[in-house]
C-alpha cells in the first residue's frame, strides 16, 4: 500500500447563517487507506463532505487532490478526476430500473474515457455492464431486482445502488455518508466485504459513520469532529479512547 | 362466485421497452398502435379533401401537437416545465420569414435554417434560466415571449404591429400538408427512441435527481441545454411552418396559445407518454375548432372540460389506455 497524500484539507471552515458548521478543520487522508470520519448528528461531516465534493463551498481553506487545488471547483468537474461521494439522504433515480440508474455514471465523460469494463470493452454495452456491477455488489443477477424500478427497492439495495453508482465512475476515492445507517447486522455484514473489496482495488474510502463499531473494523484511520471541529485523529482504538471523544458521544465528563 | 382477475400480456417482459416476441400475432400487438397512427394521420389529407375549412385545421392541429411534444419532453423528460412554448413558434417563425423575404431563400431552405439557428437562439436566451427550478424557470419562460412581443411592438421592427407579410406559401396543398405530418411522425417517433438511449436516460436522471448527475461527472447544464435546443428546435420547426402556411409572421406567433394549448393537451393525453400530447392536441384542437362559434363562451366549456378530465382521470387517455391495452382482464371462478 502506497502511503502518498492523495487528499488534504487545510483549514476548511464554513457557517450557514449563525450556525458554524465547520471551523478550521485540516487532515490529510493517504492513498489507499479507509478513514473514517465520526461525531454526533450535526457535527458538520456531510457539510465537511460537500465542501470537498464541490456541493458547498467553503468560506475559507483549500483543498488539495494529489497536490493540486480543487477549492470551489464544480462537483461533475471534482466527479470527473475521481472523487465520488453518495448520499446520506438516498435519492436513486426513481423512474429507472435498478440496472439503468449506472447507465448516467457510465455514460460520464470519465466513465466513458476510463472504459474497459470487463465485457463492456469502451463503448460496448453499458445495460450488461451495468447488470455485471449490480451483480458484484450484490443484486442477484437472476432475480427481477436489478429491473425492478429503484424507488420499489429496500433500503439495503438502495445503499448498495448508491455505491454501485459511485463504483461506476472508477473512482479513486469514495466518500460514504453513512452507508451503514438504516441497515440490519446481517446486511452490514454483507456489505463490509465490498468495502474491503473496494480497497483492495486501491480505492480510498472516507466513510462518514455513526455504527463506530463496524466502522473501526474497517477503518485504519478515524477523525472525529464535535461541533464542526476536529477532536481528534488517529487509529481506531486511540479515537475512541479519546476523552473529549467520549464526552461528545456520551455528553458527560465521568465515562 | 366471480371475481375479475386483470393479467399482464406475457410478452411484456422484465421492464418497459423489452419484449419477448414469439409470433406474428404479437408482433402485430405490438405494431397495431403505432401503425393505426401512422397510416391514419398519412391518409387524413385525402379524407378531409371533403371539408377543405377542416384541412386547414389538420395542419394547424399538427402544429400544436409538435408545441405539445416538445412541452411533453422538456416537462416529463428533463423536468423543465417550460410555458415559452409561443416563444418557440415566434423565434421559428420570424427567422423563417426573415430568411425568405429579406433575404430570398426558398421555404424549403428556411424553414429548416429557421429551425437550427431558432434552436440556438433560444438555447442562448434559455442559459441564464437553466439554474432555476421548477415554477420559476416555469415564470421566467412565460415572460420571454411577451418580452420578445413587446420589444417588436416597442422599436417597431420587423415590421412592428403589422408583421412581415409576403412570406412564400407551400406550391400545393399536398406539400403543405405531408411537410408537418411526416415531420410530427418523425419527431413522436425519434423522441421517444431518444429518451429510452443512454442519452436520454441521463436527461430523465436529471429530472429525478440532479445532484447524483452532477456527483457523477456530468454537467448538467449542459444536458439541460441540450434538451432545451431539441425541445426549441421542434417548436421553431411549427413556427417556420405556420408563417409559410399563413404567408405572414406576426407578433400573435408569439401568442400565449401556443404557451397553454399544448399544456392542455398534454394533461389530456398523459404526460410523459409523448404519444399522449400528439392524442390530446387531437382531440382539444379539432374541439376548440367546433366550438369555435360559441366566441368567447368556449372557455367557459374548456375549463369545465378540462377541470373534470382532471378530477375524474388525472392520468390521462394515453396512461389509461396504454395500461389496458398491455393488460387484459378476465373472471374467474372462486
Ligand atoms: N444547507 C444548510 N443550511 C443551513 N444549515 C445547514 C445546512 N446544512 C447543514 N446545516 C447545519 O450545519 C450543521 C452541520 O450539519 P451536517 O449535516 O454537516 O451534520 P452531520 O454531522 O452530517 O449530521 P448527521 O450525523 O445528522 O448527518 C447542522 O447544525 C446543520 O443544521
Ligand atoms: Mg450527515
Amino acid at each position: 500500500m502506497s502511503s502518498e497524500t492523495i487528499l488534504s484539507m487545510r483549514g476548511i471552515s464554513k457557517h450557514f447563517g449563525g450556525v458554524q458548521a465547520l471551523s478550521d478543520v485540516s487532515f490529510d487522508v493517504k492513498e489507499g487507506e479507509i478513514y473514517g470520519i465520526i461525531g454526533p448528528n450535526g457535527s458538520g461531516k456531510t457539510t465537511l463532505i460537500n465542501c470537498i465534493t464541490g456541493f458547498a463551498k467553503p468560506d475559507k481553506g483549500q483543498v488539495f487532490f494529489r497536490q493540486k487545488e480543487i477549492t470551489g471547483w464544480p462537483p461533475h468537474k471534482i466527479a470527473h478526476v475521481g472523487i465520488t461521494r453518495t448520499f446520506q439522504i438516498m435519492r436513486p433515480y426513481y423512474s429507472l430500473p435498478a440496472f439503468k440508474n449506472l447507465i448516467i455514471p457510465l455514460w460520464s465523460p470519465r466513465a466513458r474515457k476510463l472504459g474497459g469494463w470487463r465485457g463492456g470493452g469502451k463503448h460496448g454495452d453499458r445495460d450488461t455492464v451495468a447488470v455485471d456491477i449490480l451483480e458484484e455488489i450484490g443484486f442477484e443477477r437472476d432475480s427481477r431486482v436489478p429491473y425492478k424500478l429503484a424507488s420499489t427497492l429496500p433500503t439495503g439495495y438502495q445503499k448498495r445502488l448508491e455505491l454501485a453508482r459511485c463504483i461506476s465512475m472508477r473512482p479513486e476515492i469514495i466518500f460514504c455518508d453513512e452507508v451503514f445507517s438504516g441497515l440490519s447486522m446481517s446486511e452490514i455484514a454483507g456489505m463490509t466485504p465490498l468495502i474491503e473489496k473496494l480497497k483492495m482495488e486501491g480505492v480510498t474510502l472516507i466513510m462518514v459513520e455513526h455504527r463506530l463499531r463496524e466502522l473501526f473494523r474497517v477503518a485504519d484511520r478515524v477523525m472525529a469532529l464535535q461541533f464542526g471541529e476536529k477532536i481528534a485523529e488517529g487509529l481506531s482504538g486511540d479515537v475512541i479512547e479519546n476523552k473529549q471523544v467520549k464526552e461528545a458521544y456520551l455528553g458527560s465528563e465521568e465515562v | 362466485m366471480r371475481r375479475k382477475e386483470r393479467i399482464d400480456r406475457g410478452i411484456k417482459v422484465r421492464t418497459e421497452g423489452i419484449y419477448a416476441i414469439s409470433s406474428m400475432r404479437e408482433i402485430l400487438y405490438l405494431l397495431g398502435p403505432r401503425l393505426l397512427l401512422i397510416v391514419g394521420l398519412i391518409l387524413l389529407p385525402f379524407i378531409l379533401q371533403l371539408a377543405p375549412y377542416w384541412a386547414r385545421v389538420v395542419n394547424i392541429m399538427c402544429v400544436y401537437a409538435l408545441v405539445a411534444l416538445s412541452f411533453d419532453f422538456l416537462a416529463n423528460y428533463v423536468g423543465l416545465v417550460c410555458l415559452g412554448g409561443g416563444f418557440f413558434v415566434g423565434v421559428g417563425g420570424y427567422l423563417s420569414a426573415i430568411f425568405n423575404t429579406y433575404l430570398g431563400i426558398p421555404f424549403y431552405l428556411s424553414i429548416p435554417l429557421a429551425t437550427v439557428f431558432g434552436a440556438f437562439l433560444c438555447t442562448l436566451l434559455f442559459l441564464p434560466c437553466l439554474p432555476l427550478r421548477g415554477v420559476y424557470f416555469a415564470i421566467v419562460t412565460l415572460m420571454y415571449p411577451l418580452l420578445l412581443t413587446r420589444i417588436i411592438e416597442a422599436f417597431d421592427i420587423l415590421g412592428g404591429t403589422n408583421g412581415i407579410s409576403g412570406v412564400d406559401s407551400f406550391p400545393n396543398q399536398y406539400v403543405e400538408h405531408y411537410a408537418i405530418i411526416v415531420v410530427l411522425l418523425l419527431v413522436l417517433f425519434g423522441l421517444r427512441r431518444f429518451v429510452n438511449q443512454d442519452i436520454g436516460l441521463v436527461l430523465r436522471g436529471v429530472k429525478d435527481n440532479d445532484q447524483s448527475v452532477r456527483a457523477s461527472g456530468i454537467n448538467v447544464t449542459h444536458m439541460k441545454a441540450l434538451a432545451v435546443f431539441i425541445s426549441a428546435g421542434i417548436g421553431c420547426f411549427g413556427g417556420a411552418y405556420l408563417v409559410h402556411l399563413y404567408m405572414w409572421a406576426g407578433i400573435s406567433l408569439f401568442a400565449l396559445d401556443f404557451s397553454i394549448i399544448p399544456i392542455a393537451a398534454v394533461v389530456i393525453g398523459g404526460g410523459g407518454t409523448l404519444v399522449g400530447a400528439v392524442v390530446g392536441t387531437f382531440i382539444l384542437v379539432p374541439l376548440s375548432e367546433a366550438l369555435r362559434n360559441l366566441g368567447t363562451f368556449r372557455i367557459v366549456i374548456y375549463c369545465v372540460a378540462l377541470t373534470a378530465f382532471i378530477v375524474l382521470k388525472s392520468e390521462g387517455i394515453m396512461v389509461y389506455l396504454q395500461r389496458k391495452y398491455h393488460q387484459f382482464e378476465r373472471w374467474v371462478k372462486v
